[in-house]
Protein backbone atom coordinates (compact mmCIF):
# COMPACT_ATOMS: atom_id res chain seq x y z
CA UNK A 1 0.00 0.00 0.00
CA UNK A 2 2.79 2.39 0.90
CA UNK A 3 4.54 1.27 -2.19
CA UNK A 4 1.47 2.00 -4.23
CA UNK A 5 1.11 5.48 -2.73
CA UNK A 6 4.77 6.15 -3.41
CA UNK A 7 4.41 5.14 -7.03
CA UNK A 8 1.25 7.20 -7.38
CA UNK A 9 3.16 10.30 -6.37
CA UNK A 10 5.87 9.50 -8.89
CA UNK A 11 3.22 8.97 -11.56
CA UNK A 12 1.62 12.33 -10.84
CA UNK A 13 4.99 14.03 -11.01
CA UNK A 14 5.86 12.47 -14.35
CA UNK A 15 2.34 13.02 -15.70
CA UNK A 16 2.52 16.70 -14.74
CA UNK A 17 5.64 17.22 -16.82
CA UNK A 18 4.18 15.32 -19.76
CA UNK A 19 1.03 17.40 -19.44
CA UNK A 20 2.84 20.71 -19.72
CA UNK A 21 4.53 19.54 -22.92
CA UNK A 22 1.44 17.84 -24.33
CA UNK A 23 -0.49 21.12 -23.99
CA UNK A 24 1.87 22.75 -26.49
CA UNK A 25 1.21 20.08 -29.09
CA UNK A 26 -2.50 20.19 -28.51
CA UNK A 27 -2.93 23.97 -28.56
CA UNK A 28 -1.00 24.39 -31.79
CA UNK A 29 -2.92 21.54 -33.35
CA UNK A 30 -6.14 23.15 -32.19
CA UNK A 31 -5.55 26.43 -33.98
CA UNK A 32 -3.55 25.31 -37.03
CA UNK A 33 -4.32 21.58 -37.42
CA UNK A 34 -0.57 21.14 -37.50
CA UNK A 35 1.73 19.00 -35.41
CA UNK A 36 4.65 21.02 -34.21
CA UNK A 37 7.25 18.27 -34.24
CA UNK A 38 9.92 20.71 -33.04
CA UNK A 39 8.13 21.05 -29.70
CA UNK A 40 10.07 18.24 -27.98
CA UNK A 41 13.30 20.01 -28.84
CA UNK A 42 11.89 23.31 -27.68
CA UNK A 43 11.28 21.62 -24.33
CA UNK A 44 14.83 20.23 -24.36
CA UNK A 45 16.47 23.54 -25.16
CA UNK A 46 14.51 25.25 -22.39
CA UNK A 47 16.27 23.09 -19.82
CA UNK A 48 19.55 24.26 -21.36
CA UNK A 49 18.33 27.84 -21.05
CA UNK A 50 17.79 27.09 -17.38
CA UNK A 51 21.24 25.52 -17.11
CA UNK A 52 22.91 28.54 -18.73
CA UNK A 53 20.95 30.98 -16.63
CA UNK A 54 22.07 29.29 -13.43
CA UNK A 55 25.69 29.24 -14.58
CA UNK A 56 25.59 32.96 -15.22
CA UNK A 57 23.40 34.04 -12.38
CA UNK A 58 22.24 31.87 -9.49
CA UNK A 59 18.67 33.14 -9.34
CA UNK A 60 15.98 31.61 -7.13
CA UNK A 61 13.61 29.01 -8.52
CA UNK A 62 10.66 31.26 -9.28
CA UNK A 63 12.84 33.76 -11.16
CA UNK A 64 14.45 30.96 -13.17
CA UNK A 65 11.04 29.57 -14.03
CA UNK A 66 9.73 32.91 -15.25
CA UNK A 67 12.86 33.84 -17.22
CA UNK A 68 13.05 30.45 -18.93
CA UNK A 69 9.34 30.50 -19.77
CA UNK A 70 9.73 33.93 -21.38
CA UNK A 71 12.85 32.91 -23.31
CA UNK A 72 11.17 29.74 -24.57
CA UNK A 73 8.06 31.71 -25.56
CA UNK A 74 10.27 33.93 -27.70
CA UNK A 75 11.74 30.84 -29.35
CA UNK A 76 8.27 29.45 -30.03
CA UNK A 77 7.12 32.71 -31.62
CA UNK A 78 10.29 32.90 -33.72
CA UNK A 79 9.71 29.36 -35.01
CA UNK A 80 6.17 30.21 -36.00
CA UNK A 81 7.09 33.50 -37.60
CA UNK A 82 10.18 32.36 -39.50
CA UNK A 83 9.47 28.74 -40.32
CA UNK A 84 5.77 27.92 -40.15
CA UNK A 85 3.94 31.07 -41.19
CA UNK A 86 5.45 31.20 -44.69
CA UNK A 87 4.16 27.65 -45.20
CA UNK A 88 0.71 28.12 -43.78
CA UNK A 89 -0.99 27.54 -47.11
CA UNK A 90 1.58 25.08 -48.41
CA UNK A 91 0.88 21.34 -48.64
CA UNK A 92 0.63 19.69 -45.26
CA UNK A 93 3.70 17.54 -45.81
CA UNK A 94 5.89 20.64 -46.25
CA UNK A 95 4.83 21.94 -42.85
CA UNK A 96 5.52 18.56 -41.25
CA UNK A 97 8.99 18.31 -42.77
CA UNK A 98 9.74 21.88 -41.76
CA UNK A 99 8.76 21.16 -38.18
CA UNK A 100 10.90 18.04 -38.09
CA UNK A 101 13.77 20.02 -39.61
CA UNK A 102 13.44 22.82 -37.07
CA UNK A 103 13.54 20.25 -34.29
CA UNK A 104 16.71 18.76 -35.70
CA UNK A 105 18.29 22.20 -36.07
CA UNK A 106 17.57 23.02 -32.44
CA UNK A 107 18.81 19.62 -31.31
CA UNK A 108 22.02 19.70 -33.33
CA UNK A 109 22.80 23.28 -32.42
CA UNK A 110 22.53 22.29 -28.78
CA UNK A 111 24.57 19.17 -29.43
CA UNK A 112 27.37 21.12 -31.08
CA UNK A 113 27.50 23.53 -28.15
CA UNK A 114 27.17 20.83 -25.54
CA UNK A 115 28.21 17.41 -26.88
CA UNK A 116 27.93 15.79 -23.44
CA UNK A 117 25.21 15.63 -20.88
CA UNK A 118 25.23 18.42 -18.35
CA UNK A 119 24.61 18.20 -14.67
CA UNK A 120 22.14 20.83 -13.54
CA UNK A 121 23.16 22.95 -10.57
CA UNK A 122 20.64 22.45 -7.81
CA UNK A 123 17.86 24.98 -8.17
CA UNK A 124 16.27 24.09 -4.98
CA UNK A 125 17.32 22.22 -1.87
CA UNK A 126 14.48 19.80 -1.28
CA UNK A 127 13.17 18.79 2.08
CA UNK A 128 11.69 15.30 2.37
CA UNK A 129 8.91 14.23 4.60
CA UNK A 130 7.95 10.74 5.56
CA UNK A 131 4.27 9.95 5.97
CA UNK A 132 4.05 6.42 7.35
CA UNK A 133 6.51 4.94 4.89
CA UNK A 134 5.73 7.22 1.96
CA UNK A 135 8.39 9.82 1.26
CA UNK A 136 7.37 13.05 -0.39
CA UNK A 137 9.88 15.73 -1.21
CA UNK A 138 9.18 19.42 -1.36
CA UNK A 139 10.53 19.28 -4.91
CA UNK A 140 7.83 16.81 -5.92
CA UNK A 141 5.18 19.00 -4.39
CA UNK A 142 6.65 22.01 -6.14
CA UNK A 143 6.64 20.27 -9.52
CA UNK A 144 3.08 19.10 -9.11
CA UNK A 145 1.94 22.41 -7.67
CA UNK A 146 3.50 24.55 -10.40
CA UNK A 147 2.17 22.27 -13.14
CA UNK A 148 -1.34 22.12 -11.80
CA UNK A 149 -1.30 25.88 -11.21
CA UNK A 150 -0.26 26.53 -14.80
CA UNK A 151 -2.88 24.13 -16.14
CA UNK A 152 -5.66 25.73 -14.13
CA UNK A 153 -4.47 29.14 -15.30
CA UNK A 154 -4.48 27.99 -18.90
CA UNK A 155 -7.94 26.47 -18.61
CA UNK A 156 -9.23 29.73 -17.16
CA UNK A 157 -7.52 31.69 -19.91
CA UNK A 158 -9.06 29.59 -22.67
CA UNK A 159 -12.55 29.40 -21.25
CA UNK A 160 -12.99 32.77 -19.66
CA UNK A 161 -10.93 35.46 -21.38
CA UNK A 162 -11.46 37.22 -24.68
CA UNK A 163 -8.15 35.99 -26.05
CA UNK A 164 -9.03 32.44 -25.08
CA UNK A 165 -12.38 32.84 -26.78
CA UNK A 166 -10.66 34.04 -29.94
CA UNK A 167 -8.36 31.02 -29.86
CA UNK A 168 -11.32 28.67 -29.64
CA UNK A 169 -12.92 30.51 -32.54
CA UNK A 170 -9.78 30.14 -34.66
CA UNK A 171 -9.78 26.43 -33.94
CA UNK A 172 -13.24 26.25 -35.47
CA UNK A 173 -13.07 28.59 -38.43
CA UNK A 174 -9.89 30.44 -39.22
CA UNK A 175 -11.38 32.14 -42.29
CA UNK A 176 -14.20 33.89 -40.45
CA UNK A 177 -12.21 35.03 -37.41
CA UNK A 178 -10.59 38.07 -39.10
CA UNK A 179 -14.09 39.30 -40.00
CA UNK A 180 -14.62 39.75 -36.25
CA UNK A 181 -11.70 42.18 -36.19
CA UNK A 182 -9.40 39.63 -34.61
CA UNK A 183 -5.83 39.65 -35.94
CA UNK A 184 -5.36 35.96 -36.65
CA UNK A 185 -1.59 36.07 -36.97
CA UNK A 186 -1.24 37.67 -33.58
CA UNK A 187 -3.49 35.04 -32.05
CA UNK A 188 -1.54 32.21 -33.65
CA UNK A 189 1.73 33.71 -32.42
CA UNK A 190 0.19 33.97 -28.95
CA UNK A 191 -0.75 30.29 -29.12
CA UNK A 192 2.83 29.36 -29.95
CA UNK A 193 4.10 31.63 -27.18
CA UNK A 194 1.88 29.99 -24.57
CA UNK A 195 2.60 26.46 -25.79
CA UNK A 196 6.34 27.07 -25.79
CA UNK A 197 6.25 28.80 -22.39
CA UNK A 198 4.53 25.75 -20.90
CA UNK A 199 7.19 23.58 -22.53
CA UNK A 200 9.75 25.89 -20.93
CA UNK A 201 8.16 25.37 -17.52
CA UNK A 202 8.37 21.63 -18.17
CA UNK A 203 12.05 22.04 -19.03
CA UNK A 204 12.79 23.74 -15.71
CA UNK A 205 10.76 21.24 -13.69
CA UNK A 206 12.22 18.26 -15.52
CA UNK A 207 15.75 19.50 -15.00
CA UNK A 208 15.04 19.96 -11.31
CA UNK A 209 13.63 16.46 -10.94
CA UNK A 210 16.10 14.61 -13.19
CA UNK A 211 19.14 16.88 -13.11
CA UNK A 212 21.12 15.41 -15.98
CA UNK A 213 20.18 17.05 -19.26
CA UNK A 214 21.26 16.24 -22.79
CA UNK A 215 20.61 17.56 -26.28
CA UNK A 216 18.76 14.42 -27.34
CA UNK A 217 16.35 14.12 -24.43
CA UNK A 218 13.67 16.08 -26.24
CA UNK A 219 13.14 13.29 -28.72
CA UNK A 220 11.81 10.61 -26.42
CA UNK A 221 10.09 12.91 -23.94
CA UNK A 222 8.60 15.03 -26.69
CA UNK A 223 7.36 11.93 -28.43
CA UNK A 224 5.76 10.65 -25.23
CA UNK A 225 4.05 13.97 -24.64
CA UNK A 226 2.78 13.90 -28.20
CA UNK A 227 1.37 10.42 -27.60
CA UNK A 228 -0.26 11.76 -24.44
CA UNK A 229 -1.89 14.55 -26.46
CA UNK A 230 -3.20 12.02 -28.97
CA UNK A 231 -4.51 9.67 -26.28
CA UNK A 232 -6.36 12.57 -24.69
CA UNK A 233 -7.67 13.85 -28.02
CA UNK A 234 -5.33 16.21 -29.80
CA UNK A 235 -6.70 19.74 -29.99
CA UNK A 236 -8.37 19.37 -26.61
CA UNK A 237 -6.63 21.09 -23.72
CA UNK A 238 -8.25 19.03 -20.98
CA UNK A 239 -7.63 15.94 -23.10
CA UNK A 240 -3.90 16.64 -23.22
CA UNK A 241 -3.79 16.81 -19.43
CA UNK A 242 -5.83 13.65 -18.99
CA UNK A 243 -3.75 11.79 -21.57
CA UNK A 244 -0.54 12.85 -19.85
CA UNK A 245 -1.62 11.58 -16.45
CA UNK A 246 -2.83 8.32 -17.99
CA UNK A 247 0.50 7.91 -19.75
CA UNK A 248 2.57 8.84 -16.68
CA UNK A 249 0.65 6.34 -14.56
CA UNK A 250 0.92 3.56 -17.10
CA UNK A 251 4.67 4.09 -17.36
CA UNK A 252 5.28 4.18 -13.64
CA UNK A 253 3.04 1.24 -12.79
CA UNK A 254 4.24 -0.90 -15.67
CA UNK A 255 7.73 -0.70 -14.27
CA UNK A 256 6.53 -1.80 -10.85
CA UNK A 257 5.19 -5.10 -12.22
CA UNK A 258 7.27 -5.73 -15.36
CA UNK A 259 10.92 -5.27 -16.30
CA UNK A 260 11.53 -1.68 -17.33
CA UNK A 261 12.24 -2.73 -20.91
CA UNK A 262 8.51 -3.41 -21.27
CA UNK A 263 7.57 0.16 -20.48
CA UNK A 264 7.39 1.61 -23.98
CA UNK A 265 5.86 -1.54 -25.39
CA UNK A 266 2.97 -1.21 -22.95
CA UNK A 267 2.65 2.52 -23.62
CA UNK A 268 2.34 2.15 -27.38
CA UNK A 269 0.07 -0.88 -27.10
CA UNK A 270 -2.17 1.23 -24.91
CA UNK A 271 -2.12 3.99 -27.50
CA UNK A 272 -3.31 1.57 -30.17
CA UNK A 273 -6.03 0.10 -27.99
CA UNK A 274 -7.35 3.52 -26.98
CA UNK A 275 -7.39 4.73 -30.55
CA UNK A 276 -9.23 1.62 -31.74
CA UNK A 277 -12.05 2.32 -29.30
CA UNK A 278 -11.81 6.11 -29.33
CA UNK A 279 -10.31 7.19 -32.65
CA UNK A 280 -10.35 10.85 -31.62
CA UNK A 281 -8.79 10.18 -28.23
CA UNK A 282 -10.42 10.19 -24.81
CA UNK A 283 -11.82 13.74 -24.95
CA UNK A 284 -11.38 14.55 -28.63
CA UNK A 285 -14.21 15.27 -30.98
CA UNK A 286 -14.28 14.92 -34.73
CA UNK A 287 -13.59 18.22 -36.45
CA UNK A 288 -16.76 20.13 -37.31
CA UNK A 289 -17.46 19.57 -40.97
CA UNK A 290 -17.24 22.79 -42.91
CA UNK A 291 -19.62 23.04 -45.82
CA UNK B 1 -23.43 65.16 -54.60
CA UNK B 2 -21.67 64.01 -51.44
CA UNK B 3 -18.82 61.53 -51.52
CA UNK B 4 -20.00 57.94 -51.46
CA UNK B 5 -19.43 55.87 -48.36
CA UNK B 6 -17.94 53.04 -50.39
CA UNK B 7 -16.48 53.49 -53.84
CA UNK B 8 -15.47 50.49 -55.97
CA UNK B 9 -13.56 51.35 -59.13
CA UNK B 10 -12.57 48.97 -61.88
CA UNK B 11 -12.46 46.03 -59.52
CA UNK B 12 -10.80 42.94 -60.94
CA UNK B 13 -10.48 39.77 -58.87
CA UNK B 14 -8.72 36.65 -60.06
CA UNK B 15 -8.57 33.06 -58.92
CA UNK B 16 -5.32 32.00 -60.51
CA UNK B 17 -5.76 32.74 -64.21
CA UNK B 18 -9.51 33.03 -64.07
CA UNK B 19 -10.98 36.50 -63.75
CA UNK B 20 -14.09 36.07 -61.62
CA UNK B 21 -14.77 39.83 -61.45
CA UNK B 22 -13.87 41.71 -64.59
CA UNK B 23 -13.55 45.38 -63.81
CA UNK B 24 -16.72 46.55 -62.10
CA UNK B 25 -17.42 49.98 -60.61
CA UNK B 26 -20.17 51.04 -58.25
CA UNK B 27 -20.75 53.21 -55.23
CA UNK B 28 -22.71 52.87 -52.04
CA UNK B 29 -24.05 56.12 -50.61
CA UNK B 30 -24.17 56.82 -46.92
CA UNK B 31 -27.45 55.52 -45.46
CA UNK B 32 -28.65 53.56 -48.46
CA UNK B 33 -29.28 49.89 -49.16
CA UNK B 34 -27.63 48.77 -52.37
CA UNK B 35 -28.52 45.32 -53.69
CA UNK B 36 -26.09 43.36 -55.80
CA UNK B 37 -28.01 40.68 -57.65
CA UNK B 38 -27.03 38.08 -60.20
CA UNK B 39 -27.05 34.39 -61.03
CA UNK B 40 -24.91 31.66 -59.51
CA UNK B 41 -21.26 32.22 -60.26
CA UNK B 42 -21.75 35.85 -61.30
CA UNK B 43 -19.04 36.99 -58.90
CA UNK B 44 -21.10 38.44 -56.06
CA UNK B 45 -19.33 36.63 -53.25
CA UNK B 46 -15.98 37.32 -54.85
CA UNK B 47 -16.76 41.05 -54.95
CA UNK B 48 -17.67 41.13 -51.27
CA UNK B 49 -14.57 39.16 -50.30
CA UNK B 50 -12.35 41.60 -52.15
CA UNK B 51 -14.03 44.57 -50.46
CA UNK B 52 -13.58 43.14 -46.96
CA UNK B 53 -9.94 42.25 -47.50
CA UNK B 54 -10.32 38.49 -47.81
CA UNK B 55 -9.02 38.42 -51.40
CA UNK B 56 -6.41 40.47 -53.22
CA UNK B 57 -7.73 42.61 -56.08
CA UNK B 58 -6.86 45.08 -58.80
CA UNK B 59 -8.59 48.43 -59.13
CA UNK B 60 -9.57 50.35 -56.05
CA UNK B 61 -11.88 50.10 -53.08
CA UNK B 62 -12.26 53.24 -51.03
CA UNK B 63 -14.18 53.44 -47.76
CA UNK B 64 -14.99 56.99 -46.63
CA UNK B 65 -12.02 58.34 -48.52
CA UNK B 66 -9.67 55.63 -47.29
CA UNK B 67 -8.03 53.23 -49.73
CA UNK B 68 -8.51 49.65 -48.54
CA UNK B 69 -5.83 48.10 -50.71
CA UNK B 70 -3.65 45.66 -48.81
CA UNK B 71 -5.59 45.92 -45.54
CA UNK B 72 -6.54 42.71 -43.72
CA UNK B 73 -10.19 42.08 -42.77
CA UNK B 74 -9.58 42.88 -39.12
CA UNK B 75 -8.22 46.33 -40.03
CA UNK B 76 -11.12 46.97 -42.39
CA UNK B 77 -13.64 46.08 -39.69
CA UNK B 78 -11.95 48.64 -37.46
CA UNK B 79 -12.63 51.20 -40.18
CA UNK B 80 -16.34 50.45 -39.84
CA UNK B 81 -17.12 47.81 -42.47
CA UNK B 82 -18.51 44.47 -41.36
CA UNK B 83 -18.89 41.48 -43.69
CA UNK B 84 -21.42 38.75 -42.90
CA UNK B 85 -20.08 35.92 -45.05
CA UNK B 86 -21.91 33.43 -47.21
CA UNK B 87 -22.97 30.53 -45.00
CA UNK B 88 -23.09 32.84 -41.95
CA UNK B 89 -19.72 31.97 -40.38
CA UNK B 90 -21.17 31.14 -36.98
CA UNK B 91 -18.79 29.56 -34.46
CA UNK B 92 -20.85 26.47 -33.73
CA UNK B 93 -18.81 25.27 -30.78
CA UNK B 94 -19.14 28.59 -28.96
CA UNK B 95 -22.24 29.81 -27.18
CA UNK B 96 -24.57 32.40 -28.63
CA UNK B 97 -23.25 34.89 -26.09
CA UNK B 98 -19.64 34.14 -27.00
CA UNK B 99 -20.43 34.66 -30.66
CA UNK B 100 -21.92 38.05 -29.82
CA UNK B 101 -18.91 38.94 -27.69
CA UNK B 102 -16.59 38.07 -30.55
CA UNK B 103 -18.66 40.36 -32.74
CA UNK B 104 -17.85 43.19 -30.33
CA UNK B 105 -14.16 42.24 -30.15
CA UNK B 106 -12.90 45.58 -31.48
CA UNK B 107 -14.93 47.69 -29.09
CA UNK B 108 -13.44 49.09 -25.93
CA UNK B 109 -16.48 51.00 -24.69
CA UNK B 110 -18.10 48.75 -22.13
CA UNK B 111 -21.23 50.82 -21.78
CA UNK B 112 -21.79 50.94 -25.53
CA UNK B 113 -21.30 47.19 -25.79
CA UNK B 114 -23.80 46.51 -23.04
CA UNK B 115 -26.29 48.88 -24.65
CA UNK B 116 -25.93 47.20 -28.04
CA UNK B 117 -26.25 43.76 -26.49
CA UNK B 118 -29.59 44.84 -25.05
CA UNK B 119 -30.55 46.27 -28.40
CA UNK B 120 -29.81 43.12 -30.38
CA UNK B 121 -31.61 41.03 -27.77
CA UNK B 122 -34.65 43.24 -28.29
CA UNK B 123 -34.43 42.91 -32.03
CA UNK B 124 -33.81 39.15 -31.86
CA UNK B 125 -35.77 37.89 -28.84
CA UNK B 126 -35.07 34.30 -29.80
CA UNK B 127 -31.39 34.85 -29.15
CA UNK B 128 -32.10 36.16 -25.69
CA UNK B 129 -33.67 32.84 -24.71
CA UNK B 130 -30.66 30.97 -26.09
CA UNK B 131 -27.63 32.98 -24.94
CA UNK B 132 -26.06 29.99 -23.20
CA UNK B 133 -26.78 27.52 -26.01
CA UNK B 134 -24.05 26.37 -28.40
CA UNK B 135 -24.53 28.30 -31.62
CA UNK B 136 -24.17 25.12 -33.67
CA UNK B 137 -27.40 23.80 -32.18
CA UNK B 138 -29.47 26.77 -33.39
CA UNK B 139 -31.77 26.35 -36.36
CA UNK B 140 -30.68 27.80 -39.69
CA UNK B 141 -32.89 30.83 -39.25
CA UNK B 142 -31.65 31.44 -35.74
CA UNK B 143 -28.07 31.17 -36.95
CA UNK B 144 -28.75 33.79 -39.58
CA UNK B 145 -30.22 36.04 -36.89
CA UNK B 146 -27.12 35.44 -34.81
CA UNK B 147 -24.85 36.34 -37.73
CA UNK B 148 -26.72 39.63 -38.16
CA UNK B 149 -26.75 40.32 -34.44
CA UNK B 150 -23.05 39.59 -34.22
CA UNK B 151 -22.30 41.96 -37.08
CA UNK B 152 -24.41 44.62 -35.36
CA UNK B 153 -22.33 44.19 -32.19
CA UNK B 154 -19.27 45.51 -34.02
CA UNK B 155 -21.06 48.86 -34.38
CA UNK B 156 -20.01 48.93 -38.03
CA UNK B 157 -21.40 51.78 -40.11
CA UNK B 158 -21.65 49.68 -43.24
CA UNK B 159 -22.72 46.04 -43.40
CA UNK B 160 -22.03 43.87 -46.39
CA UNK B 161 -24.24 40.79 -46.38
CA UNK B 162 -23.84 37.69 -48.53
CA UNK B 163 -27.19 35.99 -49.11
CA UNK B 164 -28.77 36.41 -45.70
CA UNK B 165 -31.88 34.61 -46.98
CA UNK B 166 -30.04 31.46 -48.03
CA UNK B 167 -31.72 28.30 -46.82
CA UNK B 168 -34.47 30.09 -44.93
CA UNK B 169 -38.20 29.47 -45.10
CA UNK B 170 -40.16 32.37 -46.66
CA UNK B 171 -41.46 33.52 -43.32
CA UNK B 172 -37.94 33.74 -41.91
CA UNK B 173 -36.74 35.56 -44.99
CA UNK B 174 -39.41 38.17 -44.28
CA UNK B 175 -38.13 38.46 -40.72
CA UNK B 176 -34.53 38.86 -41.79
CA UNK B 177 -35.44 41.53 -44.29
CA UNK B 178 -37.49 43.35 -41.71
CA UNK B 179 -34.45 43.42 -39.45
CA UNK B 180 -32.30 44.77 -42.27
CA UNK B 181 -34.79 47.55 -42.88
CA UNK B 182 -34.77 48.35 -39.19
CA UNK B 183 -30.96 48.46 -39.03
CA UNK B 184 -30.92 50.72 -42.06
CA UNK B 185 -33.45 53.05 -40.38
CA UNK B 186 -31.00 53.33 -37.50
CA UNK B 187 -28.40 54.64 -39.90
CA UNK B 188 -26.52 51.53 -40.99
CA UNK B 189 -25.53 51.52 -44.65
CA UNK B 190 -26.06 48.13 -46.32
CA UNK B 191 -24.58 46.38 -49.35
CA UNK B 192 -26.74 43.31 -49.88
CA UNK B 193 -25.94 40.36 -52.12
CA UNK B 194 -28.95 38.23 -52.89
CA UNK B 195 -30.18 35.45 -55.13
CA UNK B 196 -33.64 36.26 -53.95
CA UNK B 197 -33.79 39.22 -56.32
CA UNK B 198 -37.45 39.88 -55.75
CA UNK B 199 -37.09 40.47 -52.02
CA UNK B 200 -33.79 42.27 -52.38
CA UNK B 201 -35.12 44.71 -54.96
CA UNK B 202 -38.12 45.50 -52.82
CA UNK B 203 -35.91 46.30 -49.87
CA UNK B 204 -33.08 48.17 -51.59
CA UNK B 205 -32.93 51.77 -52.72
CA UNK B 206 -30.63 51.04 -55.63
CA UNK B 207 -29.37 47.88 -57.26
CA UNK B 208 -26.68 46.50 -59.54
CA UNK B 209 -26.99 43.45 -61.74
CA UNK B 210 -23.91 41.31 -62.15
CA UNK B 211 -23.49 38.81 -64.98
CA UNK B 212 -20.39 36.62 -65.26
CA UNK B 213 -18.13 39.14 -63.63
CA UNK B 214 -19.52 42.22 -65.37
CA UNK B 215 -21.86 44.86 -64.10
CA UNK B 216 -24.61 45.02 -66.69
CA UNK B 217 -27.31 47.18 -65.11
CA UNK B 218 -27.44 49.74 -62.38
CA UNK B 219 -30.27 51.93 -61.19
CA UNK B 220 -33.03 52.52 -58.67
CA UNK B 221 -34.21 49.17 -57.33
CA UNK B 222 -37.80 49.93 -58.33
CA UNK B 223 -36.66 50.26 -61.94
CA UNK B 224 -34.73 47.00 -61.93
CA UNK B 225 -37.74 45.34 -60.45
CA UNK B 226 -39.78 46.15 -63.57
CA UNK B 227 -36.92 45.83 -66.04
CA UNK B 228 -37.85 43.07 -68.54
CA UNK B 229 -34.32 41.68 -68.59
CA UNK B 230 -34.26 41.29 -64.83
CA UNK B 231 -37.80 39.98 -64.66
CA UNK B 232 -37.09 37.35 -67.25
CA UNK B 233 -33.84 36.09 -65.80
CA UNK B 234 -34.32 36.46 -62.05
CA UNK B 235 -37.90 37.01 -61.14
CA UNK B 236 -39.33 34.11 -63.09
CA UNK B 237 -42.02 36.25 -64.68
CA UNK B 238 -42.58 37.76 -68.11
N1 LIG C 1 -11.77 29.67 -54.54
C1 LIG C 1 -12.04 29.72 -55.86
N2 LIG C 1 -11.16 29.24 -56.77
C2 LIG C 1 -11.42 29.29 -58.10
N3 LIG C 1 -12.54 29.80 -58.61
C3 LIG C 1 -13.46 30.29 -57.77
C4 LIG C 1 -13.26 30.27 -56.35
N4 LIG C 1 -14.34 30.81 -55.75
C5 LIG C 1 -15.17 31.14 -56.76
N5 LIG C 1 -14.66 30.84 -57.97
C6 LIG C 1 -15.28 31.09 -59.27
O1 LIG C 1 -15.52 32.46 -59.42
C7 LIG C 1 -16.78 32.71 -60.01
C8 LIG C 1 -17.59 33.62 -59.13
O2 LIG C 1 -17.89 32.95 -57.91
P1 LIG C 1 -18.69 33.64 -56.72
O3 LIG C 1 -18.64 32.74 -55.57
O4 LIG C 1 -18.20 35.02 -56.54
O5 LIG C 1 -20.15 33.67 -57.33
P2 LIG C 1 -21.50 34.14 -56.68
O6 LIG C 1 -22.04 35.21 -57.53
O7 LIG C 1 -21.32 34.47 -55.26
O8 LIG C 1 -22.38 32.84 -56.84
P3 LIG C 1 -23.49 32.21 -55.86
O9 LIG C 1 -24.73 32.94 -56.09
O10 LIG C 1 -23.60 30.80 -56.34
O11 LIG C 1 -22.98 32.31 -54.47
C9 LIG C 1 -17.41 31.35 -60.24
O12 LIG C 1 -17.22 31.01 -61.59
C10 LIG C 1 -16.64 30.43 -59.34
O13 LIG C 1 -16.55 29.14 -59.90
MG1 LIG D 1 -21.97 33.63 -53.51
Amino acid sequence: MDYFAQQAINAIQLGSIYALIALGYSMVYGVLVMINFAHGDVFMVSSFFCFLLLLLLPVPFVAALIIVMLATAVLGVALERLAYRPLRNAPRVSAIITALGCGLIIQNTTLSLSPYSQRMPELFVPVTWNFGGVTVSSLQLLIIGVSVGLMIGLDFFIRRTRYGMAMRAIAQDRITVPLMGIPVNTMIALTFAIGAALGGAAGVLYASAYPVISATMGVLIGWKAFVAAVIGGIGSVRGAVLGAYVLGSVEVFTVTVLPSTYRDLVVYALLLVILIFKPYGLLGRPAVQKV
Amino acid sequence: MSDPMLRVDNLVVRYGDIRAVKGISFQVQQGEILALVGANGAGKTTTLRAISGMLPFEGSVVLEGRDLRGLTPDRILRLGLSHVPEGRGIFGGLTVMENLQLGAWIRRDKAGRARDLELVMDVFPRLRERVAQLAGTLSGGEQQMLALARARMSDARILILDEPSMGLAPKLVQEVFAVLRQLNKRGVTILLVEQNANMALRLAHRACLLETGNLVLEGPASELLVNPRVREAYLGAG
